[in-house]
C-alpha cells in the first residue's frame, strides 16, 4: 500500500513512522510487531508517571488526527484526576475509528496492516489517563479491519499486553473492539459516545463536554485512531524527534491518502507542511496527464482547492490561511474532466443521506440542497438557485448543532467560489424562459394558486 | 425575581449598584440585566420582556438546542462567540452581551433562515390543521416567515395520521422534530413508548411495533407539541381555537388538585387541559383529566327529577312535587332514622350540605363519604392526623384558618426520602408521582414503596444511578397484603434512618384501610421517626368532605362529634342541637338500612359496585324503606330509588375541591348545560338538599356553593383537643391454604370506572387486565403465563390471562376494576383477601362463539 517514489530525492521526502510496518509481510500479527520494537514504548511508559506521559505529548506538540486539530496532550490534561467529585469516576479512552468522511482512509489501512500501534497507543494513554476500560468504535461496514483489530486484541490479551497487572505495573486495562451501525454522525465524538452507550447517535449538547462527562457520564477521552497510534513512536523517540518533523505548530508525521486522478493513489505519510505538489511527484503525477482541476486537502467536509494551492503548505495553519481546512489530509485529486457540481451534488447527497435529524439547519438544509442541486446537474436550474444555494449554505453555516451542517455547505460554497461559471453554464442549457420548467409540484399547483 | 432592567443612560447609577450574591450582570439588547447564576438566556429574555422564538425549548424539560430557532449573538470577556448561540442553552455568564434579532442582523437572519427550513417541508394545511390559530410555528411564520417559498421541489410526504394510540395522532408532516414530546415521555412520564425512528429529513417520531403510545400521560404531548404533529383523536377537527371559550378550572377525577383549562362551545365542552400552576401540577395532567369528561353529557343523563309511581316505574316530575314527596317521605322515615351516604366525588361546599342536612334536618350523624373499603381505624387516623391540615401558605382548606402545616407537593421535592404506604401514585394520583419522578431524578431522592410488587411506578421512581453506583436502598419493600403493620414496624435500618431524616414523608393511600392495623402502624412510624404523614384518597372529594365533617364521628370544621365542647360550638354556630352520638360508618348504615334499623336513605353519588359489600348494599337499596337519589345519571342506586333528584356534573357549578394537600382548589360554572322549561337543569347538591331541607322546614344556608362555603367558614375549625390516633393491632395474617393466595389489588387510573364512560379513544390505552403472580407462585397453582387463570370466592370468580411479576410468594394481584377484572363487585372481597385460583377459564369456560365481543 504504501508507495515508494522512483528514487531517492523523492522518498527521502516520506518520513514512515506510522507506515513503517505496513509492508511487511503478516504486518498485522503481533509477531511482525515485536519484531519492529513492538510494545516496548509501552514498557517505557508504564515506568514513567502518568502524569510524565501526558506532559510528554503535549511537549510533543501532537494534534489529533481526526480533522479538528486539537492539541492531544491538552486534552488529556482536561480528565480530572484524584477521588474527588468527576474524578472519582471510572475514566474511559475511546477512540474513535468510525472513519467515514468520503475520501478519508487511513485508519482502516493503519487498522488493517498495523492493528497492535494503536493498541499499543491505546495502551499507553489509558496509562495516561487513568482509565481501565477503552473502547475502539469501529465503522460497523469494515468487517474485515473489524475483525483484524479483535484478533490483534485477542493477541495482545494473550501476550500480557491487555488484562491484570500489564507486564507487572500494577496497571489493569480491558479493551472492547465495538462495531458501529453504519452513520457517518457517530465519527462526532459524542454522537459515538450515545451510540456506544445504545442509544440513537446523535450529538450531544455540550457543555458538558466528554472529559468530564463523556461515555457514561464519566471523565473520557476521544481520540482518533491516527492520533493514537502515534504515541508509541513519540514514547520511543522523545518529543524533540516528534518534533524534527512538520512545522512548529503543526509538527510530526502524518498519513495523506492520495485518491482521484493519480498515477499512485496510496497512503503517503510525510511530514505536516509538505505540499501538494510534493505528493503528487511522489504518486506519479496526474494519472494520464490530464491536468488538476480541484482537489480536497482532508475529505468532502474540507473547502475544495484548485491547482493555484499546490503549494500551500498541507498543515493545519497553512490550509486555514488557504481558505481550507487540513481535515483527515484525505486528498481527492480530481482532473480537468470532472464537472464541478456533479461532484459536488455526489457529496452533498451525501450528507443529505447522513445528517442525523436532530438539528434543523443540516436536516431540512441538505436535504433541499440536494434537491436544488440535483435539479442544476439535471439542467434544470437557474442563476438564481447559485444565489439560494449560497444564502441557504449561510443559513446552515455555523447555525448547526454540530460540524456535520458546516462541512456539508464546504463543497458547495467552494465550488460556487472557484467555479461558479460551471453552475451557471448548467442553466443556460436549458430552453429560453429563465422561469424554468418547474417541476412537477409547481404544474400541479398552477391551477390551483396562480 | 425580575430585577430590572437598565437602559445604557442608567448604567452609571447601576455600575454603583453590587452585583446581589448568586447572580450574574450581563447585558441583552443593550440593556443591562442581572440573573440568577445558571439561567438560561432565553429565560432572562423572557424576564426582560424580550420573546427570543423557539420550539424545542420548554421550561420543564431538559434543553436540547434542536430546532435552531433560538439563536442570539453573544460576546463573552469582550470576545464575540463565532457562531450565533441557541439562548435555550446559553446558561448567563457575568459581563456577557447578548443581542437578539432586535438588535443583530446575524441573529435575525440565523433566526429566519431556520424559519425558512423549518417551513420548506411543512404541509400548508393550517386551515385544516387542529392546531390552526394556536400554534407557535404558525404565529411564529406569520410574525418571523417568509410570505413566499423560495423552493420549488416535492416537498417531504409522509402518510398521515398515524394512530401512535388510540388517542393520539400522529402527522409526521407537521412534526418540527423539536423532541418535546419524546423528550417530555422519556424525562417526566418515564415511559418512553414514542422515540426518534431514522435519520436525517426521514427522522421521524414513531412507536415500536405492537407498542402504541400507552402513557398515561400523552395528552401533554399534544398540548406541548409547538406544532399540530400530535393530535388528539377525541378532539380532532371537533373546533377551531379561536371558536372556544377558555375557562380555567380543576380536575374532578382524582385528589391530585390539577388546574386545567376547559374549552367549550355552543354550551359543549370541546377538549380540557392541562392548566399551569407550579405549585400543583406544574403544566401537566393525566390522561383521564384531560379526556375523560363524556360522561357529563352522556345518553342517561338525569336532567328532571323522578318520582316512582304506583306502579313501581320512575316518572318525571316537577322539582316541586319531586322535593314534595322526598321531604313528605324524609319526615316519615326520620323517626326510625335516616342515613346519607354522599359519596367521595362532592366539592366541599356540597359535601358540607349533605353533612349539615343529616345532623340539622336528619338529626344523625349516620352519614359517611366513603364509598370504598374502610374502617374505624381510618376514621380515628383521618380525625387525628388528616382533618386541619393544609399547605402553610396560599388557599387552604375552606373550614377556616386554624390548620396545621400539611404535607405539599414541594414538600415531596424537598423531601429525602419519601414512603408511598397502601398508594399506588401513578394509578390513583398521577401529578404526586411526576413529583416523585421528579424528585428522584432531580435530586435523587429515595422514594420507597410498600407493596407487593415492582408496579410500573416503583420502576420509574427509582433514583438515576451513574457508572458503577449502587442504589443507597432498595426502594421497593414487600409485603404480602395483610402483612404491611409487621413490615413497617420492623424496617431495616437503612430505611428507618432515612424516614429520620428531616422532612421525610409517609404517603398513605386510602387502601390501607383494607388491612386492620394499618394505619396504625403508619402513625407508629411516623411517631418514631419523626417523618410528616399525607393521606392520598383516589377520589377528588375525599379530602373535603373530611373537612365538611361527612363522617359519622366528625362534625364539618373537624370538630368531633364526641367532643362535647366542638359540638357546643357547631350548635353554636347553626343555632340548632347536634346529635351528640357517634353515628353509623358505610357498612353500618348499610347493614342497619337492610335490617329495617334505618328508616332511609339519601344517597349521592356512588355506585355500589364499590362499596365493601356489593351484595349487601344492593340489598340494602332495594329493602330501604325510603330512598332519596341525588345523582347525575342513572345508576343502580336510581334503580331503586323512590326519587331522584337530578344534580349538576362539574362543569356546571361552581365549587371547590381540597386535593390531598388540603389546598382549596376553587372553580367556578365553565358552562350552564342543558336547560328544561328554560331553567337550567342542573342544580348542585348544596342547592338541591337546600331547598329539600326547606320543605321539611329547615334552613341549610347552602343555597349556592358560595352560600354553602361562607356558612362553613363561620363555623370555624376545631382548634381542641384531636381525637386519639388509632391504635389497632394488626391480626394475624391470612395464610392461604393449597390452591389459595392472597389477593392484592388496587384500581388503575384507567378502568371501569363510571366517569371514563363514553370516551373509547382514551379506554384504548388502559393498560392489558391481567393476573399476576410470581413464577413459583403460577407454578405450585398449576398456572402458566399467558393461560387464563381463575381467582375466586365463595360469591364469584374473575378469569383473565395471567402474567409474571415479582410478587411475594402465594400472592396474586388483580386490577381492582378493569374490564373482566371486578373485584368488589364480582368476589365481594378486597385487597389482603384469601382468595382460590385455578389454571384456565375455572368452572364456567367462556362460550367461544362470544369470545372478543365486549358489551
Amino acid at each position: 500500500m504504501t508507495s515508494a517514489g522512483d528514487d531517492m530525492t523523492e522518498r527521502s521526502k516520506l518520513t514512515p513512522v506510522l507506515t513503517r510496518r505496513w509492508l511487511s509481510p503478516t504486518s498485522w500479527t503481533i509477531d511482525t510487531y515485536l519484531q519492529f520494537e513492538g510494545y516496548s514504548a509501552l514498557r517505557t511508559a508504564l515506568s514513567a508517571h502518568p502524569d510524565q506521559l501526558i506532559q510528554l505529548i503535549k511537549d510533543s506538540g501532537l494534534r489529533g488526527r481526526g480533522g479538528a486539530g486539537f492539541p492531544t496532550g491538552m486534552k488529556w490534561g482536561f480528565i480530572p484526576q484524584g477521588d474527588q467529585g468527576a474524578a472519582a469516576k471510572p475514566h474511559y479512552l475511546v477512540i474513535n475509528a468510525d472513519e467515514s468522511e468520503p475520501g478519508t482512509c487511513k485508519d482502516i489501512p493503519l487498522m488493517m496492516a498495523d492493528p497492535h500501534s494503536l493498541i499499543e497507543g491505546s495502551i499507553i494513554t489509558s496509562y495516561a489517563i487513568r482509565a481501565k476500560q477503552c473502547f475502539i468504535y469501529v465503522r460497523g461496514e469494515v468487517l474485515h479491519p473489524l475483525r483484524r483489530v479483535q484478533n490483534a486484541v485477542n493477541e495482545a490479551y494473550a501476550a500480557g499486553y491487555l488484562g491484570k497487572d500489564i507486564l507487572g505495573s500494577g496497571f489493569d486495562l480491558d479493551m472492547v473492539v465495538h462495531a458501529g451501525a453504519g452513520a457517518y454522525i457517530c465519527g462526532e465524538e459524542t454522537a459515538l459516545l450515545d451510540s456506544l452507550e445504545g442509544r440513537r447517535g446523535q450529538p450531544r449538547l455540550k457543555p458538558p463536554f466528554p472529559a468530564t462527562s463523556g461515555l457514561y457520564a464519566a471523565p473520557t477521552v476521544v481520540n482518533n485512531v491516527e492520533t493514537i497510534a502515534t504515541v508509541p513512536s513519540i514514547v520511543s523517540g522523545g518529543s524533540d524527534w516528534f518534533r524534527s518533523m512538520g512545522t512548529e505548530k503543526s509538527p510530526g508525521p502524518k498519513i495523506f491518502s492520495i485518491s482521484g486522478h493519480v498515477e499512485r493513489p496510496g497512503q503517503y505519510e510525510a511530514p505536516l507542511g509538505i505540499t501538494l505538489r510534493e505528493l503528487l511527484e511522489l504518486a506519479g503525477g496526474m494519472s494520464g496527464g490530464i491536468p488538476l482541476k480541484f482537489w480536497t486537502p482532508g475529505g468532502s467536509s474540507t473547502p475544495l482547492l484548485t491547482a493555484e494551492h499546490l503549494d500551500a503548505p498541507l498543515d493545519f495553519e497553512g490550509m486555514t490561511e488557504a481558505g481550507s481546512l487540513l481535515g483527515t489530509t484525505a486528498l481527492m485529486i480530481f482532473n480537468e474532466t470532472v464537472s464541478v457540481p456533479w461532484a459536488v451534488l455526489k457529496w452533498t447527497e451525501f450528507y443529505d443521506h447522513e445528517s442525523c435529524g436532530k438539528c434543523t439547519p443540516c436536516r431540512e438544509g441538505c436535504f433541499w440542497l440536494a434537491k436544488v442541486l440535483r435539479r442544476m446537474v439535471d439542467g434544470q436550474g437557474t442563476p438564481a438557485d447559485v444565489e439560494l444555494m449560497l444564502d441557504l449554505c449561510d443559513n446552515i453555516l455555523g447555525r448547526s448543532f454540530c460540524a456535520l451542517g458546516d462541512g456539508a455547505v464546504s463543497p458547495i460554497t467552494s465550488g460556487i467560489k472557484y467555479f461558479r461559471q460551471e453552475f451557471l453554464d448548467l442553466c443556460t442549457e436549458q430552453p429560453g424562459d429563465v422561469t424554468v420548467a418547474r417541476p412537477r409540484q409547481q404544474a400541479e399547483l398552477a391551477g390551483a394558486h396562480r | 425575581m425580575t430585577l430590572a432592567a437598565q437602559t445604557p443612560a442608567q448604567s452609571s447609577e447601576t455600575e454603583a449598584r453590587p452585583v446581589p450574591e448568586g447572580y450574574v450582570r450581563l447585558t441583552i439588547d443593550d440593556r443591562e440585566v442581572d440573573a440568577p447564576e445558571g439561567e438560561l438566556v432565553i429565560r432572562t429574555c423572557e424576564r426582560i420582556g424580550i420573546i427570543v422564538p423557539r420550539f424545542c425549548d420548554h421550561p420543564l424539560l431538559e434543553p436540547v438546542a434542536a430546532c435552531r430557532q433560538c439563536l442570539v449573538e453573544a460576546e463573552m470577556g469582550g470576545k464575540p462567540m463565532p457562531k450565533p448561540q441557541p439562548s435555550c442553552s446559553l446558561t448567563v455568564a457575568d459581563g456577557m452581551v447578548v443581542r437578539t434579532q432586535y438588535t443583530s442582523s446575524v441573529a435575525d437572519k440565523a433566526q429566519q433562515g431556520v424559519m425558512e427550513l423549518l417551513l420548506i417541508n411543512h404541509p400548508l394545511d393550517c386551515p385544516i390543521c387542529d392546531k390552526g390559530g394556536e400554534c407557535p410555528l404558525q404565529n411564529q411564520a406569520m410574525s418571523g416567515g417568509r410570505p413566499d417559498s423560495r423552493y420549488v421541489e416535492t416537498k417531504r410526504t409522509f402518510a398521515k395520521p398515524v394512530p401512535i394510540s388510540t388517542q393520539v395522532l400522529l402527522d409526521r408532516e407537521r412534526c418540527v422534530l423539536c423532541a418535546r414530546c419524546t423528550r417530555f415521555s422519556e424525562q417526566i412520564a418515564g415511559d418512553p413508548f414514542i422515540d426518534m425512528f431514522e435519520r436525517g429529513a426521514q427522522q421521524q417520531v414513531a412507536v415500536a411495533d405492537g407498542e402504541p403510545f400507552q402513557s398515561y400521560f400523552s395528552g401533554n404531548t399534544i398540548q406541548i407539541c409547538p406544532v399540530g404533529a400530535l393530535t388528539s383523536a377525541a378532539y380532532r377537527f371537533r373546533s377551531r381555537p379561536f371558536d372556544l371559550v377558555s375557562t380555567p378550572g380543576v380536575c374532578e377525577h382524582c385528589a391530585s388538585g390539577c388546574a386545567q383549562r376547559t374549552d367549550w362551545r355552543r354550551g359543549t365542552v370541546q377538549r380540557r387541559l392541562a392548566g399551569n400552576d407550579p405549585e400543583v401540577n406544574e403544566e401537566w395532567n393525566c390522561d383521564k383529566g384531560r379526556f375523560a369528561f363524556l360522561y357529563a353529557t352522556a345518553q342517561d343523563r338525569l336532567l328532571r327529577p323522578l318520582v316512582r309511581d304506583a306502579d313501581g316505574e320512575l316518572q318525571p316530575a316537577s322539582w316541586t312535587e319531586a322535593l314534595q314527596v322526598a321531604a313528605e317521605g324524609l319526615t316519615l322515615a326520620r323517626h326510625r332514622g335516616v342515613g346519607v351516604l354522599p359519596g367521595g366525588r362532592l366539592t366541599i361546599e356540597d359535601a358540607y350540605a349533605y353533612a349539615k342536612f343529616a345532623r340539622v334536618v336528619l338529626g344523625t350523624n349516620d352519614i359517611d363519604f366513603r364509598a370504598r373499603a374502610h374502617s374505624a381505624e381510618e376514621l380515628e387516623f383521618l380525625g387525628a392526623h388528616v382533618v386541619g391540615t393544609g399547605p402553610a401558605t396560599g388557599d387552604a382548606c375552606g373550614a377556616g384558618t386554624e390548620r396545621r402545616a400539611g404535607v405539599t407537593y414541594a414538600d415531596l421535592s424537598a423531601a429525602p426520602a419519601v414512603l408511598c404506604v397502601a398508594f399506588e401514585p401513578e394509578e390513583e394520583s398521577p401529578i404526586i408521582f411526576l413529583r416523585l419522578r421528579r424528585a428522584a431524578r432531580e435530586n435523587r431522592t429515595p422514594v420507597l414503596h410498600l407493596t407487593s410488587w415492582t408496579s410500573p411506578a416503583v420502576a420509574r421512581t427509582e433514583p438515576v444511578l451513574g457508572p458503577g453506583e449502587q442504589a443507597p436502598v432498595r426502594t421497593l419493600i414487600p409485603a404480602v397484603p395483610g402483612e404491611e403493620p409487621a413490615v413497617l414496624d420492623a424496617l431495616d435500618a437503612d430505611v428507618e434512618s432515612l424516614l429520620r431524616a428531616s422532612g421525610a414523608v409517609v404517603l398513605v393511600g386510602e387502601r390501607a384501610a383494607e388491612v386492620p392495623g394499618l394505619y396504625s402502624a403508619v402513625a407508629r412510624l411516623a411517631e418514631r421517626t419523626g417523618a410528616r404523614l399525607a393521606w392520598v384518597p383516589r377520589r377528588a372529594g375525599e379530602r373535603g368532605s373530611v373537612e365538611a365533617g361527612a363522617l359519622p364521628t366528625l362534625l364539618p370544621g373537624g370538630h368531633p362529634v364526641a367532643d362535647a365542647a366542638a359540638r357546643a360550638e357547631v350548635e353554636a354556630a347553626w343555632g340548632v342541637p347536634v346529635p351528640g352520638r357517634v353515628g353509623r360508618d358505610t357498612a353500618g348504615i348499610l347493614a342497619a338500612a337492610e335490617s329495617g334499623a334505618l328508616g332511609g336513605l339519601v344517597v349521592g353519588g356512588l355506585d355500589p359496585g364499590d362499596l365493601p359489600d356489593p351484595a349487601l348494599a344492593e340489598r340494602a337499596l332495594a329493602k330501604v324503606g325510603f330512598l332519596v337519589s341525588l345523582e347525575l345519571r342513572h345508576s343502580a342506586v336510581t334503580a331503586h330509588a323512590d326519587v331522584v333528584l337530578p344534580v349538576a356534573p362539574v362543569a356546571e357549578k361552581a365549587g371547590s375541591f381540597l386535593d390531598w394537600e388540603g389546598r382549596r382548589r376553587e372553580f367556578g360554572t365553565t358552562i350552564t348545560g342543558q336547560s328544561v322549561d328554560g331553567r337550567p337543569a342542573s342544580l348542585p347538591d348544596c342547592r338541591v338538599l337546600d331547598t329539600l331541607a326547606v320543605e321539611m322546614d329547615a334552613d341549610l344556608f347552602t343555597q349556592t356553593p358560595a352560600a354553602a362555603a361562607a356558612d362553613l367558614a363561620r363555623l370555624g375549625s376545631h382548634t381542641g383537643a384531636r381525637v386519639p390516633g388509632p391504635r389497632v393491632p394488626a391480626p394475624a395474617p391470612p395464610r392461604p391454604g393449597a390452591g389459595q393466595a392472597v389477593l392484592a389489588t388496587w384500581r388503575r387510573l384507567l378502568d371501569n370506572g363510571s366517569l371514563q364512560d363514553g370516551e373509547p379513544y382514551l379506554a384504548g390505552t388502559a393498560r392489558p387486565v391481567t393476573a399476576l403472580l410470581s413464577p413459583a407462585t403460577a407454578a405450585d397453582l398449576g398456572v402458566h403465563p399467558g393461560d387464563t387463570v381463575t381467582v375466586a370466592t365463595e360469591r364469584g370468580a374473575v378469569s383473565v390471562p395471567a402474567a409474571s411479576a415479582d410478587l411475594p410468594y402465594g400472592v396474586v394481584w388483580l386490577p381492582g376494576n378493569s374490564g373482566p377484572a371486578t373485584v368488589r363487585r364480582s368476589l365481594g372481597v378486597g385487597h389482603g383477601a384469601v382468595v382460590t385460583v385455578t389454571g384456565g377459564a375455572g368452572t364456567e369456560p367462556a362460550d367461544p362463539s362470544t369470545q372478543g365481543d365486549r358489551p
